[in-house]
């Protein structure tokens, strides 16, 4: 009995192990591919001078960021300060657990598994709003004002769009809502539901702060918005949730409207030497796919006025999911 | 096996100092979270009955009480917002237009 | 052994919080200790087998309501607030009157028997989200509705108080 359970207390470990250490590599690159990308897109190099074509160009980042100095404000509130950094990163890390990767391959397979996702990814707002009031600094308390109306209304979109998935395949539980999808010649809840899946990409673009929402950091009007007092290691944690939130928004998005680490039952009949291929690569190059689209737009769209993304989330966002969950139902109810 | 009256006593307790803070607290902000908290203890008592009795109807009524503590706090605040922009004050006490 | 372990962490925490939510000076602290409060009531359902609970919690609770009150406590002027007294004047009779509430619960609870101290919890599963929907949405249909019209009412209600009146 109790070196059953001792066994299964190493295996959940050891995975926890993997999978925070292989998405912190994940961050470490995201940030080097994302200055890539962005400096071809406007005719650049990118990072060239640290190594082969800028790859070490990361670690030294880390290096430089570990061993600078850490400021606190003198009229910050200190203990809030403190914390507020760690708990994007708690909330993001966490939302990993429930994520299955490949086929058998999650650290909880519960049975709330979106919700959880959902629940996770509203907590990490604490985080901007608490740094935002703690540094007493106008720039970032009008940073931790914005975010804190931007995240709770673009959840409200995020949830809605992923109840038609929820409607079509029956679970809330990440492993069946993959499976569900295999029901389709194409493979992927994509087909059906892409009206949600607008909706769930953009929600998910305003959700992490990224461009062209990105106006809780707004680099050219609020300096660097809710971590413009943070430095050194506090500031990275800060960098390092918005690379985890944007790789769980891809995951939840290849999971739920991308068949996940499935193929398309159309394509492996065309071609069965794909199925020796593992499912975690399969994964791994959708979510891939995803995250050059969220350099892809940075690269591309101004960021928005603050009114306009207000409107845009209340009006045009959550009536487009509402719509969709009405018709999402008639259709599962009369088909 | 926890107990029953384990999680009857915690909800009394929470429900206790839910009532204690509204009382007492100057500050309107304070006094509606302590209605949450109140409405908290609440949850908890029922999530446990309905574990320990095997029916439902608990959680049910669980989801009914959310969805009206996330009205209240809807409208409370949208009070409080607009007090504020009248009196520039959040204290009780500061209010006494009615008083005679 | 280790359930009366787990229940008694949540609960010490609880207690703990719910205590410094309404004692803190600042009304930010008190708002983020409610934050810890919701995370370890959240950990209380799932104990209880009711997770879908626990992750309404979450996001109602915790995402939704608390960073509403963030956000108007932020909007107001912390400063001053900080060095006003934090109880009003009756506050000797209005705590006695919640101790005596509360010793009143005591004795209902300490007087009362439960029959049910040795009956079977629920077991795994009889209580997921696929359970709780049914019974919502066929015998509890018409209320589940009024709820919706709560809501309805409620976001109609904020959005007229708060409302600047542009011309008046």
């Amino acid at each position: 009995m109790i070196p059953e359970f001792i066994y299964t207390i190493i295996v959940i470990l050891l995975k926890i192990a993997v999978v925070v250490g292989v998405t912190m590599l994940h961050v470490a690159y995201a940030t080097y591919f994302e200055r890539k990308v962005i400096g071809h897109m406007q005719v650049r190099l990118g990072p060239m001078r640290v190594g082969p074509h800028g790859l070490l160009q990361p670690i030294a980042d880390g290096i430089k960021l570990f061993f600078k100095e850490d400021i606190i404000p003198a009229e910050a509130d200190k203990t809030v300060f403190k914390i507020a950094p760690i708990v994007p990163v708690f909330a993001a890390l966490s939302a990993l657990a429930v994520i299955p990767f490949f086929e058998g391959f999650v650290i909880a397979d519960i049975n709330i598994g979106l919700l959880f996702i959902l629940a996770m990814s509203s907590l990490g707002a604490y985080g901007i709003v608490m740094a935002g009031w703690s540094s007493n600094s106008k720039y970032s308390f009008l940073g931790g004002l914005r975010s804190s109306a931007q995240v709770i209304s673009y959840e409200v979109a995020i949830g809605l769009s992923l109840v038609g998935v929820m409607i079509l395949s029956g679970s809330l539980n990440l492993t069946e809502i993959v499976k569900a999808q295999q029901q389709f010649r194409h493979g992927m809840f994509l087909f059906p539901q892409f009206v949600a899946y607008f909706v769930f990409m953009v929600a998910a673009f305003a959700e992490t702060n990224r461009a062209p929402f990105d106006l809780p950091e707004a680099e050219s009007e609020l300096v660097a918005g809710y971590f413009a007092e943070y430095s050194g290691m506090r500031f990275a944690l800060f960098f390092a949730a918005e690379y985890i939130g944007m790789i769980i928004m891809s995951s939840i998005a290849v999971l739920c409207f991308w068949g996940g680490w499935t193929l398309p039952p159309a394509l492996l009949d065309a071609a069965p030497a794909l199925a020796v291929v593992p499912g975690i690569v399969w994964f791994l190059l959708k979510v891939y796919i995803h995250i050059f689209l969220f350099y892809w737009v940075r690269a591309s769209l101004p960021r928005y006025r603050y009114d306009r993304l207000m409107s845009l989330g209340w009006k045009v966002l959550i009536p487009l999911a509402l719509a969709n969950i009405v018709v999402t139902s008639l259709v599962k109810f009369f088909l | 096996m926890v107990p029953l009256n384990w999680y009857i006593g915690l909800s009394a307790v929470i429900f206790s100092l839910g009532i204690i803070g509204f009382l007492i607290r100057r500050n309107i902000l304070i006094m509606l979270m302590s209605v949450e908290l109140m409405l908290n203890a609440v949850n908890i008592c029922l999530v446990a009955c309905s574990h320990y009795l095997q029916d439902l109807r608990g959680q049910v009524l669980v989801v009914f009480i959310i969805t009206v503590a996330a009205a209240e706090a809807a409208i409370g605040l949208a009070i409080l917002v607009s007090l504020f922009r009248n009196k520039a004050t959040v204290h009780t006490d500061a209010l006494t237009e009615m008083k005679g | 052994m280790i359930n009366k372990a787990i229940f008694i962490y949540f609960a010490a925490v609880i207690l703990l919080s719910a205590v410094l939510v309404i004692t803190r000076k600042n009304p930010i602290h008190s708002v983020l200790f409610m934050l810890l409060l919701f995370f370890h009531i959240a950990g209380v359902f799932v104990v209880l087998n009711a997770e879908f609970l626990a992750a309404v919690q979450l996001i109602v609770y915790a995402g939704a309501i608390l960073i509403l009150y963030l956000f108007v406590v932020m909007l107001l002027n912390v400063e001053t607030e900080s060095k006003a007294s934090r109880a009003n004047r009756y506050w000797p009779w209005a705590a006695g009157f919640g101790l005596l509430v509360a010793a009143e619960i005591a004795l209902l609870v300490a007087r009362g028997t439960f029959p049910l101290d040795t009956a079977q919890p629920m077991r795994l599963g009889a209580s997921g989200v696929k359970e709780l929907g049914i019974v919502l949405y066929t015998r509890y249909l018409v209320p589940f509705e009024i709820a919706s019209i709560i809501l309805l009412v409620g976001l109609v209600g904020a959005v007229m108080l708060a409302k600047k009146r542009s011309s008046e």
